[in-house]
């Protein structure tokens, strides 16, 4: 217990500079904007009495740190203040499409995870160097390879061609897979190399040779002691790639037409709407942030050097 | 250098990769006297034509001919790429030469800064820039060299940190030389070689960045070509004309590629020199 809150203390100690820092970020945006917010907010056409009351409402009359410190108070409840365009509190509908981004970049980690971390033990039985060069080649073609290409590569082959999958939209649970893929296949290259690499370094370790010399089965000594000790570099790796395949959302969902929030800050930027941009990038941002903490955590929990 | 592309010289892979960054730096520099149609012509007649004698590649919505499109896309593409990993080289160049060189509480916490920026996902940094500076060309550069700036002040922080402790750095200090003599003249040229792998691999990187914020629209603005741009309508093209969808893509997983492998034979031929020394 002692650990798990020595482990916790010392990731929120790192993060929230992050955090603060993103905040300041985000909260800058609409000073930085030219022109003045409120005439933006009100619309070209207002009358200057108008502008005078959205001034009011978002606050613009007050001091900085003042506003800065009610935009955190109200972000961290959830209030992201509402749209120019529609009126609609921008928290409401990130919540709305927040499900989305989430199922799509879930699918995309476990996608990468089950078929890289797979491709990686068996091809790490093998030690021939054109395996090696085959996961590198694999791995760093799949790096260069525009995420949203790949997803109109897929609907090209999946939909178009095939007409297994369907191209766009989120009806059913068949509508996620090809977005998924598009966005895991990507991070699946650099899991199995990684994975390879892992293992074959652990399988040359003194603890397995003592394992096995104590009479411990192959099979054993690979599932048993080999991966478990393999996995730690791994996790590292995918926490390090969940940002970007949360991030990487924006391009895929404009593809398959998915109504997330990655989707919706392309569509407020095209559009000017800064609340909009402002609350889908705090929340994005934010939870990347935090998953890379939550990863840091569970995979210093995990390693033996640290536990001890 | 003379020793590095002798070294490089016998990597296969990495000269393919430089043979085809020629080609796209050609078709960059020589582009509207290489391709047979305006890149901006529109023919709302011929529009999503498949592949033909006349338009190889076909055409796209408004009938502009893709072929064209790409070759005069390799001179967006590559130039934003460019510029903003230029710009990225030199400010971060600055922050992490004088990181190195002065420890002082200001520098730390300008490193800290920079590591909380490398610890934002990019694309969301970029959507931030563009929303304050507004979509187009410049814009795409700035938003690209918030991303290149962190990077490249640790790889030079981190070149130049060994550099600056060394016995020649303290005789030319005492010799009399300044901060700025001693950093450019002394400290820079020992740094060369990561920074020389890194500009390479970024160029790649601002490339694939570039690209997507144009796909999504928020890049490079119409009629301009631009690979990404040029696929932000590709899901209309994949039924009717879908070589259209697939070489603008591939153009861009080829270049980035190839900056990819030939950053990565950059980085292992100095490390090959290194241990020989």
């Amino acid at each position: 217990m002692a650990l798990a809150y020595r482990l916790a203390r010392a990731a929120v100690a790192r993060l929230a500079p992050v955090l603060v820092a993103l905040s300041l970020i985000v909260f800058s945006i609409v000073h930085m904007i030219p022109g003045d917010p409120a005439v933006i907010a009100a619309g070209l056409e207002a009358s200057p009495a108008t502008v005078e009351r959205i001034r009011r409402d978002l606050g613009l009359d007050q001091p900085l740190a003042w506003q800065y410190a009610r935009f955190v108070t109200r972000a961290l409840a959830g209030d992201f203040g509402v749209s120019v365009r529609t009126g609609a509190p921008v928290g409401r509908e990130i919540l709305d499409r927040l499900p989305h981004t989430v199922v799509l970049a879930a699918g995309g980690v476990l996608l990468a995870v089950v078929v890289g971390f797979v491709a990686g033990v068996a091809s790490a039985l093998s030690s021939h160097v054109l395996v090696d060069r085959l996961l590198t080649a694999v791995s760093l073609v799949a790096a260069s390879t525009p995420s949203y290409w790949l997803a109109l590569m897929l609907m090209l082959v999946f939909s178009v061609g095939l007409g297994w999958l369907p191209a766009i939209g989120v009806g059913s649970p068949r509508h996620y897979v090809l977005p998924c893929l598009a966005l895991g296949l990507q991070s699946a290259g650099a899991v199995a190399r990684m994975t390879r690499a892992s293992v074959r370094d652990v399988l040359t370790q003194d603890f397995l040779r003592a394992a096995r010399a104590k009479g411990v089965g192959p099979r054993r000594v690979l599932v048993v002691h080999g991966l478990r000790n393999a996995l730690l570099p791994v996790l590292n790796l995918v926490g390090l790639r969940v940002g970007g395949l949360l991030a990487g959302t924006v391009l895929v969902e404009s593809v398959f037409a998915v109504p997330g929030v990655g989707r919706m800050m392309a569509d407020a930027v095209v559009a000017r709407d800064f609340p909009m941009v402002q609350g889908g990038v705090l929340v994005v941002a934010a939870m990347v942030v935090v998953v890379n903490g939550c990863t840091d955590v569970v995979a210093a929990a995990l390693d033996p050097r640290v536990r001890a | 250098m003379t020793r590095m592309w002798a070294r490089l010289r016998r990597d296969a892979l990495s000269l393919c990769a430089l043979a085809v960054l020629c080609a796209a730096a050609t078709a960059a520099l020589a582009g509207p006297w290489l391709v047979a149609h305006d890149p901006i012509a529109v023919d709302l007649e011929a529009n999503y034509a498949p592949s033909s004698p006349r338009h190889w590649l076909g055409t796209d919505h408004l009938g502009r001919d893709t072929l064209s499109r790409l070759v005069s896309g390799a001179r967006v593409s590559l130039g934003i790429a460019l510029a903003s990993t230029g710009t990225g080289l030199v400010v971060g160049g600055a922050i992490g030469l004088v990181a190195a060189w002065r420890r002082g509480r200001a520098e730390r916490l300008l490193l800290q800064l920079i590591d909380i920026l490398l610890a934002l996902p990019e694309l969301l940094l970029a959507i931030s820039a563009i929303t304050i500076l507004g979509r187009g060309t410049i814009s795409t550069v700035v938003a690209v060299a918030v991303y290149a700036v962190p990077s490249f002040a640790r790889i030079v922080r981190a070149a130049a940190q060994p550099i600056v402790r060394g016995e020649f750095v303290a005789s030319a200090r005492a010799a009399g030389a300044s901060d700025t003599r001693v950093l450019l003249v002394h400290v820079l040229p020992g740094c060369w070689s990561p920074v020389l792998a890194h500009t390479t691999v970024m160029l790649g990187s601002a490339i694939l960045l570039a690209s997507g914020l144009s796909f999504l629209g928020l890049g490079v603005q119409p009629p301009d070509a631009e690979w990404g741009a040029m696929l932000s309508r590709g899901r209309e093209l994949l039924r009717t004309a879908p070589l259209g969808a697939i070489a603008p893509g591939l153009a861009i997983t080829l270049t980035v590629l190839s900056f990819s492998v030939l950053g990565d034979g950059l980085r292992d031929a100095a490390a090959d020199l290194r241990r020989r020394r």
